[in-house]
């Protein structure tokens, strides 16, 4: 839900187009000085892939908020194409995916980001990427409370799992007792925000063209991380540290030239030590996120544990049917720090995997808060299409929402069903 | 469009060996003069034998294309790459990695297997569109693979300690003289009670299986055919035709020729590099 809190009511793309700038000038910078001579003295070969998606997103209800378009049908078209270069037997391989999604109603949705630009090399026993990567990390369902390293693309959806791509240095150690990753993190990324008349934006506008930071060099601040990852048995663990900027802005209240009331994004700098580990034991899985944070009021811990446990082969059929339940804790002080929707809540979810051919799964989770009891309930079902279609619907249904809980009462109108029909190729 | 690319053999290891192994072979031990030597014993010797024929090829590389076809006669088909890589400690499988091809939506996931024997295999998914590696539960190995009639059990690398074995009958199979096995998984959870497998004299292949649900009907059929012989020992067979019984539905493998000992290393089948596999 991180996504709902806000809009803005410019387009904006500086952002984008700077870590694109920044990226870019890695990648040449990488080619001049390291690749450019393997890259002549032996061809590669080039992959083509991608998809283009059509969407329609349908909004049942009328929006709580004035300024809010009452849109009920909102399609929009998002492409994805996936350039892919590799030579020296694949030891080397520059990667490019762009992305682009134009929406009917919503200008801050329409948006381009460049999700890859990097040029991979693998080495004997390390492997290091120069450019913008995604990286993901951690085990849990509900939260992903450890993925720290890009940023949030929170204008397609509020599930927390679109991220905008990242300018990175990233040089892997593979190591016996274990693999380290360290990255430095040069180019900022902002989050991405709705527009002031979009659904889901919030109950109040994201002035995004004048986000603050707490260090001078602002958007320029280079981060670090370093994670360390092993497997033991039935243990996969990783533990990691982070030291920059946050990914997640607190939105501070203020009065803009036209008298109104806006939300102004704040990048506070951050210190984040984090461990995510699952236990696999048979057709359980034992899963648990945890992070302490430093640099937004005082230090605080917030975590995510449960488990997932599957009924394999259920009514004498090829299907599957997974079972999870996470509880959600997250001691922040909502004065100090962004606020999260997830401060004592429990996560219940069903995944059902037919195995067929056509690789049909649904997916339905409710996380709901301890205190108030509000639900904010997601619903998936994929099925693909003969052999370059996929079909999907979704669900993200805002039930029995407190008239206090700051973060759902700003959607609790914008209850959307999303059909998705994507083409690969 | 290239739907398969080259791939340095340092990076290739994996589903692909393991699958590669257990497809195509059988260990089996040259019979010896039986007087006293009862079924059961027999069959664990042909078993053995050949295992023994199939020791030492070290790693190995094939893509295969998959063909499902569902009692209407429609089909859908699959592209992918297996790696394996060959572990000798004989209490332990081989480990492989399978990484798709086609179709385009499931493209560049990635699936890593260390098998086990008696115990569940340790396997891990690579979700290229979250870049999420997943440790996923393998306590099913009976489940269908990516819908196919393939269980996973059927793909992994079959162990000599895998079953418990009976040696039925020797009679023809075709051109050649086989015998003719019983095995009983070992791995409690298996979907079959017992497969009954087809073995020729001549090179100790596998060139039949029934499978037996747990009901001990006769579930699915296996056959092994275009064995071709890599490196004047390893056999491997190109086509695997597996029709289910029950449900009227098949699926084909079509395996291009292997590449053996191209260097795979431990190491490329780690969970850590399986975001890398490409």
């Amino acid at each position: 839900m991180k996504s709902g809190l806000g809009r803005s009511r410019h387009p904006r793309k500086r952002g984008q187009l700077r870590a694109s700038a920044a990226a870019g000038a890695l990648v040449v910078t990488a080619l001049i000085s390291g690749i450019a001579i393997p890259f002549a003295a032996r061809a590669g070969e080039w992959d083509f892939s991608g998809s283009i998606a059509g969407e329609l997103r349908v909004f049942p209800n009328s929006p709580a908020f004035d300024e809010q378009d009452d849109t009920k049908l909102s399609p929009s078209i998002a492409v994805e194409p996936e350039v892919v270069y590799e030579w020296n037997g694949g030891d080397d391989r520059i990667t490019f995916v762009p992305f682009g999604r134009w929406d009917a109603h919503d200008d801050n949705r329409s948006h381009v980001d460049l999700r890859e630009l990097n040029w991979l090399h693998v080495g004997d026993d390390w492997d290091s990427v120069i450019g913008v990567e995604k990286v993901f990390w951690g085990v849990t369902e509900s939260r992903h409370l450890v993925d720290i390293i890009n940023q949030d693309d929170a204008v397609e959806d509020v599930d927390g799992e679109d991220k905008l791509g990242q300018p990175m240095l990233n040089l892997n150690l593979f190591r016996d007792w274990g693999t380290v990753s360290g990255f430095v993190l040069p180019g900022f990324r902002e989050r991405t925000f709705r527009s002031n008349d979009a659904r889901l934006r919030g109950s109040l506008p994201v002035d995004d063209d004048n986000a603050t930071y707490e260090s001078n060099a602002e958007e320029h601040h280079i981060d670090f991380a370093v994670r360390w990852a092993q497997t033991f048995d039935d243990l996969d663990i990783g533990i990691a540290h982070f030291h920059g900027t946050s990914r997640e802005p607190r939105l501070l209240p203020r009065v803009n030239p036209d008298g109104r009331v806006v939300l102004i994004p704040r990048y506070d700098q951050i210190d984040q030590t984090s461990l995510d580990a699952q236990l696999t034991k048979d057709a359980w899985l034992w899963k648990l996120e945890a992070i302490t944070r430093s640099g937004q009021g005082d230090r605080f811990f917030a975590s995510v544990a449960g488990f997932e446990y599957t009924l394999f082969g259920i009514l004498d059929s090829n299907a599957d049917l997974g079972l999870l339940a996470e509880y959600l804790y997250d001691g922040r002080d909502e004065d100090d720090a962004p606020p999260v929707l997830t401060d004592d809540d429990f996560f219940l979810g069903a995944r059902a995997t037919l195995n067929d051919e056509q690789d049909t799964t649904f997916l339905i989770g409710g996380i709901i808060d301890r205190d108030n009891q509000s639900t904010s309930v997601s619903i998936e079902a994929e099925r693909r299409l003969g052999e370059f279609w996929k079909v999907e619907l979704e669900g993200r249904l805002f039930v029995n929402v407190d008239d206090d809980d700051l973060i759902l009462n700003g959607v609790r109108d914008d209850d959307v069903i999303t059909l998705r029909l994507t083409r690969y190729f | 469009m290239t739907s398969f690319r080259t791939r340095h053999p340092a990076r290739h290891a994996g589903i692909a060996s393991a699958l590669a192994a257990s497809l195509t072979t059988i260990a089996v031990l040259a019979p010896q003069p039986l007087s006293a030597e009862t079924t059961e014993e027999k069959g664990l010797a042909i078993a053995v034998e050949a295992d023994k024929r199939d020791l030492g090829w070290i790693d190995s590389e094939s893509e295969l294309n998959m063909v499902l076809t569902n009692r209407n006669g429609e089909t859908s088909t699959r592209q992918l790459r297996i790696r394996s890589l060959e572990v000798e400690d004989p209490n332990l499988g081989d480990k492989s990695l399978t990484i798709f091809d086609h179709p385009r939506d499931i493209e560049g996931t990635a699936f890593l297997s260390h098998t086990k024997i008696a115990e569940p295999d340790d396997q891990w998914l690579y979700l290229p569109a979250l870049k999420r590696v997943k440790r996923i539960s393998s306590a099913n190995k009976s489940g269908p693979f990516v819908g196919s009639e393939f269980a996973y059990e059927d793909l992994v690398s079959q162990e000599v300690a895998k079953y418990t074995y009976n040696w039925l009958r020797d009679e023809a199979c075709g051109e050649l003289q086989c015998f003719v096995i019983e095995r009983f998984p070992v791995y409690e959870n298996s979907g079959y009670t017992k497969q009954v497998v087809w073995i020729d004299q001549e090179e100790y292949r596998a060139m039949k299986i029934e499978f037996f649900d747990r009901k001990n009907s006769l579930l699915k059929t296996l056959q092994n055919l275009d064995y071709k012989e890599y490196l004047d020992q390893y056999w491997r067979a190109h086509t695997l035709q597996m029709d289910n019984h029950q449900t009227g539905k098949s699926t084909t493998l079509t395996f291009d020729d292997y590449k053996f000992k191209v260097g795979s290393k431990d190491g490329d089948f780690t969970s850590n590099r399986l975001k890398r596999a490409r």
